[in-house]
């Protein structure tokens, strides 16, 4: 069961990772954070996937931290911009 | 082939290739952007190599902190294609630099004995001693207790330094841009329900640091980060910088554990030792001013320097 | 009994799996920003929840299985939000400079 949970880390990590090709292509910049946010909620699946299958609380820790933070990124972008653009 | 080796595969392969896309960017935006995700594959590194505290600190601040930092900032500059590249001859001396180092570590690590030497054996001995269950606490406030001193000795240097940007007219002011409140939105909701969520958390990792992976820098990046959404959200205001009140709190996780250091020739055997008998409930003490501190630090550098004559 | 649950975690954990995988695809693939970003939460909302589900009943106490849940709500919920910003944001966005 533990190695079942591990090989199906890997192939969300693998999946969330391709997704980053949309930060090389873009077009826009909405694309990228979009990536970025994949990344993230991929990141989450997989710490909890490892926690269950180690049977380690800490990851499911780590999860949580990502979790609290997983918006942060694309909110400073978009209120940024917002500032730059001098609304 | 194993599922942890299938993991571990997909991670080596990864993180490289994000830190080389972040870095051959053209633009600034997508660079932060491949950034921000190597950070968050870094934490997944750290969680693999059987540190939870550190990838703790990595998800806390690399998602959090530096991601609103660098990402608002590069937004808020509105910056274009990256300047002209540097010539050659810088490049190629960066190049030879960047190799001589990867080599010289990599060489110092392939040749460490065999078992790699280490002081771990005597810090899970002498552990017990300090009545702390997480060997990275017992290390970071018992063992090396100076090196947390003089990293949060460093958080109120770096807040000094970020005021002292302020044009002089601005000094006292309130730090960073005005952040026009957003009354509705999704961004004043998200600012309204993580907070208290995040606050609780964070207050969890500091507090479960004593016996599990955690500790005073970690919850206090997390109770920082929930600040700073509120402040992006428009829902706070940051106090003027010449504020009293502000400074005791940047001040007082450094200079309790300096006073505690201190008290130590007087109650202990020396600089930072602790009386026996109190030793959890002091490291405790300090654990929680610096905690305070840390956060209060880090949404002093986020916020940045008072940028507008100081009014009420 | 045992049998059944690991049955149900294996099912679930695949399902989830699929959505990101499914995610993945459609912003690798559709047309315009706003569908990615469609495609974006059903991994979210669906490929975590549905791997959260699975891995209930491997946590170890009542503790446990809240942080899972909570994880996956405070996922949700930053989705939510996040997609709003995303979306104002692509509107507002011209062509890349």
């Amino acid at each position: 069961m533990a190695e079942f949970l591990l090989v199906m880390a890997a192939c969300v990590l693998l999946s969330v990772l391709c997704g980053l090709a949309r930060v090389l292509r873009g077009p826009k910049d909405a694309d990228r954070m979009m990536a970025v946010q994949l990344v993230g909620s991929g990141s989450i699946a997989v710490l909890l996937l490892l926690a269950s299958a180690f049977g380690d609380a800490a990851a499911v820790d780590v999860a949580l931290c990502l979790a609290l933070v997983a918006a942060f990124a694309s909110v400073a972008f978009a209120l940024g911009l917002r500032q730059g653009a001098g609304e | 082939m194993s599922g942890a080796w299938l993991l571990d595969g997909v991670l080596l392969l990864a993180v490289p290739a994000i830190a080389l896309a972040s870095l051959l960017s053209r633009r600034v935006l997508p660079a932060l952007a491949a950034f921000v995700a190597y950070g968050l594959l870094l934490a997944l590194v750290w969680m693999r190599l059987g540190a939870p505290d550190v990838a703790l600190t990595e998800a806390a601040v690399g998602g959090g902190v530096t991601g609103v930092l660098l990402i608002g900032a590069a937004a808020r500059l509105l910056m274009p294609a990256a300047a002209a590249p540097p010539g050659w001859p810088l490049r190629l001396l960066t190049a030879l630099l960047c190799l001589g180092v990867t080599a010289g570590l990599a060489v110092a690590v392939l040749a460490l004995p065999e078992p790699a030497p280490t002081l771990a054996p005597q810090a899970a001995e002498q552990l017990a001693a300090t009545q702390l269950g997480n060997p990275v606490a017992g290390v970071l406030l018992a063992f090396r207790a100076i090196d947390t001193l003089l990293e949060a000795v460093v958080l109120v240097i770096a807040v000094i330094g970020i005021w002292g940007m302020a044009p002089d007219g601005a000094w006292g002011g309130r730090p960073g841009p005005v952040q026009p409140r957003l009354a509705d939105g999704s961004v004043a909701l998200l600012a309204m329900l993580l907070p208290p969520v995040g606050i609780v958390f964070g207050i969890y990792l500091a507090w479960v640091g004593a016996d599990a992976p955690g500790g005073a820098f970690q919850g206090g990046s997390i109770l920082a980060a929930m600040w700073i959404l509120a402040w992006l959200a428009g829902l706070v205001r940051p106090p003027r910088i010449d504020s009293l009140a502000l400074r005791l709190l940047v001040v007082a996780g450094p200079a309790l554990f300096m006073l505690v250091g201190l008290a130590g020739f007087v109650v202990a055997d020396g600089f930072m030792a602790y009386p026996a008998a109190w030793t959890k409930p002091v490291i405790l003490l300090v654990e929680a001013a610096l905690t305070l501190s840390i956060a209060v630090a880090l949404c002093l550098l986020v916020a940045g320097w008072p940028m507008r004559r100081a009014r009420a | 009994m045992s049998v059944m649950l690991d049955l149900f975690s294996v099912l679930a954990v695949l399902g989830g799996c699929f959505f990101f995988v499914a995610g993945t695809l459609g912003l690798l693939r559709f047309p315009d920003t706003l569908s990615r970003l469609h495609a974006l939460t059903k991994a979210d909302n669906l490929g975590l929840g549905l791997i959260v589900l699975g891995l209930l009943p491997r946590a170890g106490s009542v503790l446990g299985g809240l942080k899972l849940v909570l994880a996956w709500a405070l996922v949700l919920l930053a989705g939510a939000a996040v997609s709003q910003v995303i979306a104002r944001l692509a509107g507002r966005e011209g062509p890349a400079p």
